[in-house]
């Protein structure tokens, strides 16, 4: 059942996104893949409307994705399933046990998962370039992704060189959607 | 005005004037929560920003509960939990409602089609900065390095193998060398 699906599926998201909202796109991305509610080009385009929309991203997802799947009650859960562990987390840790993160075996556990999320998001994120910049319907490089990922790239991390900043993740999305009008419109 | 609702509208405010997730954020609930309100102190904010790290979830909920149950116990919780959460979830909610549609017109399927990759480098972004701020121990580095490959590896199998399984095996890891290391430093004392 949908609700069910969603319901379980936002659970886990919510309970094992330690380091915020790109921990949780592996996850979300296992979710909404498993069940083939979204391809990795549907995720990209969402994880763009939540970088460039107010609010938490993953909160943002999980109410695309549930309403997507299960009109406004499949929102409402997704949402409150992504929500609800970080909530009775932070009231456990403040009412219950107070020192449970000082735990040495709670501590020893984060010390494994931390560097292991870390893993993930990389490989998802080199993966989804590689997606990117592969037709798989014709089966062979594409030269103008290739040229638009470095470029892109070159652009983003080179910015931080000169400018104090650099430029914001909605600034990049900007900027790509523009090239991305006038190279395939033209 | 009561106590939860200043709770609720202050955080419905965050949830819809801050963009770019929940380290954009800590600032700004710093900025509101710490010296415009008294709600909470410096040395709260920094407390919360530690647990937010090392616990999952929005970073953003994450806050929203922890000023909320210290100013309101848990129906201040609540209150502040839903209104850093509702404005994105009635944004979202409507977006998605033509979003598809939208996709159908030319020169937005076109502007996409460059965001993607854009998100993408994002994505790589958000992983670099991460791995830049963690300890370099061998241990870590290690899980590191396996998780990476057995992500790709997944990805590139379609094997059906979910993050989750490999984050568990992961703290197993790390707590079972904990507990390696406890025994050789009692060995060692003996």
């Amino acid at each position: 059942m949908i609700y069910l699906d969603l319901l379980i599926g936002f659970l886990e998201v919510g309970l094992f996104s330690f380091g915020g909202a790109y921990a949780a796109i592996p996850l979300i991305r296992d979710v909404v893949i498993s069940h083939g509610w979204m391809d990795d080009e549907m995720l990209s385009y969402m994880i763009a409307v939540s970088e460039s929309t107010p609010g938490p991203i993953m909160v943002n997802l999980a109410t695309y994705v549930g309403s997507n799947k299960g009109g406004l009650l499949g929102a409402l859960i997704a949402t409150t399933a992504v929500v609800l562990p970080a909530f009775f987390i932070i009231l456990i840790v403040m009412v219950v046990v107070k020192n449970l993160l000082k735990n040495p075996y709670v501590q020893a556990a984060m010390d494994g998962l931390k560097p292991c999320v870390m893993g993930v998001i990389l490989a998802t994120g080199v993966y989804m370039i590689f997606g990117n910049c592969y037709v798989k319907t014709v089966g062979s490089v594409d030269i103008t992704a290739v040229l638009m990922t470095l470029a892109f790239g070159a652009i983003y991390f080179g910015s931080r060189k000169v400018l104090k900043k650099g430029l914001s993740p909605i600034g990049l999305i900007c900027l790509a959607a523009l090239t991305g009008v006038a190279v395939y419109g033209i | 005005m009561p106590i939860i609702i200043e709770l609720f509208l202050t955080f419905a405010k965050i949830g819809l004037f801050t963009f770019g997730g929940g380290y954009a954020m800590l600032s700004i609930i710093e900025n509101i929560c710490v010296e415009k309100k008294n709600w909470i102190t410096h040395d709260e904010m920094m407390n919360i920003t530690v647990i937010a790290e090392s616990t999952p979830g929005p970073v953003a909920i994450n806050c929203a509960t922890f000023v909320g149950y210290k100013k309101g116990k848990l129906l201040g919780a609540i209150f502040a939990t839903v209104g850093v959460a509702l404005p994105s979830f009635i944004i979202i909610f409507a977006i998605s409602m033509f979003l598809e549609g939208f996709l159908e017109i030319t020169w937005i399927a076109h502007a996409f089609l460059g965001i993607k990759i854009a998100v993408g480098i994002l994505i790589l972004d958000a992983a670099i900065k991460m791995i830049k701020k963690m300890q370099k121990k061998p241990l870590q580095i290690g899980i590191l390095l396996v998780s990476f490959a057995v992500i790709m590896l997944v990805n590139v199998l379609k094997l059906h193998v979910s993050s989750i399984m490999i984050m568990l095996l992961a703290a197993v890891v790390s707590v079972a060398f904990f507990l390696l290391n406890k025994g050789k430093r009692k060995e060692g004392q003996a």
